[in-house]
């Protein structure tokens, strides 16, 4: 379905009250339709991951007809075409041009980096479900930007680090895509497992889109470890686990992997090769929680496939917003009002199968699971929980203080305790 | 490769007081633009008159030296991220910071130019392709400086330009000021000269010019002007990436340059002003603007290939004889 096609639906579902009203006066009526601005990536290196993201927040207005705390609603849909400089314009346009209430979505990190800075001189409430960039939500914090139904990158891996030390890990390797949201999630790891008195042995940080791991495997190979830890996205997790189990690592090393790693949108075209890895995330689609098998049946059903981190972020990142706009009565114009009530709310009954709620910071708080890639009865794979961790904040066990006073990780900073 | 499209009249008398007066007109009307049009519009049109800047210092070296650089968007970006660093994170005044940002761009298509005047034509091209790559490159991989993917962001623009419409005038100024420049810079003894190496380079070397120097000379002042428009895209845009020095940067501005007309200098502004509209337009319909873009650009070559500044004047000049 092309973007043409989305619109003329949304449009026909969405604007029957608010049919003949001009979208440039809609904003001054309060009966007027709620607009939300959904950037999305639908062209470029990650446009694959956008229009799951747009299918994720169509099949939430979907299941609602279209209506939010009791008002139509209208989506507007940008493409940020994977590019920051664009992503900022269309930003702009809807905001200055389109006259949304709020906007939400984007993928890559410094897409939403952008926007957020452009949000914060304009208070437009920013919602990001899938920008895990740790400082939006610490160091350098914008009130007006929310992360719900997302995480922060490293979220994941503090607990990921404990597990490997309960798994008697001693020695690991990480190997690292060379961007921030790579070394934020490192860091995660690198920083729990080594204070808990593990080691990390070497990090390898390759260029994205890297086509032939086989200098990395080969060292990694000789290195006497116990795990390898990867932080890989998009065609680089697929080509990464591959030839993983093509060198023969599979049966010798144990693979864990941050969540994106062996989210639907690798694994999906994966066969063997991806069973049995390990990764930490919020919400698992092979879970046997009866909210969480009737979201994964049901989005089965309408789009041919196991919903990704994208889809199930959107959904229940547009669903959180939803549960606050009900609060307040889809009083949407009252922007701190909103923001106010969104930062209060508690998410119940959503695809994570748990109430959630955002610490003092604007970020979710979790039952992380420790999830293993496994086969399902059709020969499918999905990600089932193994075990989990309750009410993992963004901070860990660490003092959110004390914890914003170290740097954030970065290549040179990954948080490793000396021995 | 590129040869004058339109004869052109030079040294006229009259023509100054005319041009001066068309001039006068252009500004004023495009001073009034913010009255007549939206608060985004106005973000648009700021975009137009940054990028048709850009297009015109490729001019330069394209229209009148018949050098084509594919280098000019590192340039560009040199100075947008000069001017987001010296701000945010040097803590410089702005004028200081856009200071140092047009000099950084200045020294950095010096460099530029001497490693590429010696080529020409296709290589050229290609030569400025790879420099401007390791801009691109640094701006990547130095992440302490240069925030790696994530770029940089801050507040860059001066408190008092902050309504879209007072920075939008800023703009606006800044762009008449610096295409004066330009266009007494390729009428001068100078920019002659820059012609006749255009034209044969073998003859104006046998007349006895030092082509390098002027070719070396004529590429930084180009650099110069690229530096201009991005001091002022930092503070547009109060951010920066590495999109920004990135290739397609370079070939934008070339495509709206040669979308304008070749040759025509002030073709750059209507150039940018189709680009920056149909970009903008056109995604509002369609994921699939990319594909309108290009066929659009397939049609320019086809009816119009000397531009479409250049397809004006081809024509008027036809029907005044």
């Amino acid at each position: 379905m092309d973007r043409r096609q989305f619109l003329k639906n949304t449009t026909a579902a969405l604007t029957v009250a608010g049919a003949g009203v001009g979208p440039w006066r809609s904003a001054q009526a309060q009966a007027g339709p709620i607009k939300i601005g959904l950037l999305a990536p639908l062209t470029g290196v990650v446009a694959s991951g956008g229009k799951e993201m747009v299918e994720g927040v169509q099949f939430y207005l979907d299941r609602v007809k279209g209506e939010m705390g009791g008002r139509k609603v209208e989506l507007v849909i940008e493409d940020d075409a994977s590019n920051p400089d664009t992503a900022l314009q269309k930003a702009r346009r809807l905001v200055e041009q389109g006259n949304c209430h709020m906007l939400i979505g984007n993928l890559l990190a410094n897409t939403g980096l952008a926007v957020a800075n452009y949000v914060k001189g304009t208070g437009t409430p920013y919602f990001i479900p899938i920008i895990a960039a740790d400082d939006l939500t610490q160091r350098q914090r914008i009130k007006n930007v929310i992360r719900v139904a997302g995480y922060s990158a490293s979220e994941f891996t503090h607990p990921l680090g404990d597990w490997a030390l309960k798994q008697g890990y001693k020695k690991i390797a990480t190997i690292s895509q060379d961007y921030t949201f790579g070394h934020e999630q490192c860091g995660g790891l690198a920083q729990v497992f080594t204070e808990g008195g593990g080691e990390i042995v070497q990090q390898f940080w390759h260029p994205l889109n890297t086509a032939d791991f086989s200098p990395y495997l080969g060292q990694l190979a000789d290195l006497k470890i116990d795990a390898v830890f990867a932080m890989e996205t998009g065609a680089d997790a697929t080509r990464f686990i591959q030839q993983y189990s093509s060198f023969g690592l599979k049966a010798q090393t144990p693979l864990l992997a941050a969540m994106n790693g062996t989210d639907q949108s690798v694994i999906r075209t994966l066969g063997e090769e991806c069973e049995g890895i390990i990764s930490p995330a919020h919400f698992a689609e092979g879970s046997d929680n009866p909210v969480t098998q009737e979201f994964a049946k049901e989005y089965e059903a309408k789009y041919g496939k196991i919903p990704s981190l994208y889809g199930f972020s959107m959904y229940s990142g547009v669903m959180w917003i939803d549960a606050a706009l009900k609060k307040m009565g889809g009083k949407v114009e009252g922007r701190d009002a909103f923001i106010d009530t969104v930062l209060k709310t508690e998410l119940d009954g959503s695809p994570l199968g748990k109430a959630v709620k955002l610490d003092a910071y604007g970020n979710p708080i979790y039952d992380v699971y420790i999830r293993k890639v496994a086969k399902r009865a059709d020969g499918k794979f999905w990600n089932v929980p193994v075990t989990s961790y309750p009410n993992v904040s963004q901070f860990w066990k660490y003092d959110p203080e004390t914890y914003l006073k170290q740097p954030p990780y970065s290549r040179t900073f990954q948080g490793i305790k000396k021995a | 490769m590129t040869t004058p499209v339109a004869p052109r009249v030079l040294g006229v008398a009259g023509m100054t007081g005319r041009a001066a007066l068309i001039a006068a007109i252009i500004v004023v009307a495009a001073a009034a633009l913010p009255l007549l049009l939206s608060n985004y519009q106005v973000g648009l049109a700021t975009e137009v008159l940054i990028f048709g800047i850009l297009a015109m210092s490729i001019d330069i070296l394209a229209g009148f030296a018949g050098r084509t650089s594919l280098g000019h968007g590192a340039i560009f970006g040199v100075s947008t991220y000069v001017v987001v660093y010296a701000t945010t994170h040097a803590g410089l005044p702005p004028a200081v910071a856009f200071a140092a940002g047009v000099l950084a761009a200045t020294v950095v298509a010096a460099i530029f130019g001497l490693l590429a005047v010696r080529t020409s034509g296709v290589y050229f091209l290609l030569l400025t392709l790879a420099l401007g790559m390791i801009v691109w490159g640094i701006c990547l991989r130095w992440t302490q400086v240069t925030g790696g993917e994530n770029g940089m962001r801050g507040d860059v623009r001066p408190a008092v330009l902050l309504t879209n419409s007072t920075f939008y005038w800023a703009v606006l100024a800044s762009a008449a000021v610096v295409a004066f420049a330009m266009w007494r810079f390729v009428r001068s003894p100078f920019g002659l000269t820059l012609r006749g190496i255009r034209d044969s380079e073998s003859r104006m070397r046998s007349l006895g010019y030092n082509v390098p120097l002027h070719l070396f000379i004529g590429f930084t002042v180009s650099g110069f002007f690229a530096g201009v428009a991005g001091a002022l895209y930092a503070m547009f845009n109060n951010f920066v990436s590495p999109s920004t020095v990135a290739l397609a940067q370079s070939v934008e501005g070339v495509l709206m340059m040669i979308a304008g007309g070749v040759g025509t200098l002030f073709g750059a502004f209507v150039g940018a002003a189709a680009i920056i509209a149909l970009e903008n337009v056109v995604s509002a319909y369609t994921e699939r603007w990319q594909m309108v873009l290009g066929i659009t650009f397939i049609l320019i070559m086809i009816f119009a290939p000397e531009g479409i500044i250049g397809k004006l004047r081809a024509t008027l000049t036809r029907k005044v004889r």
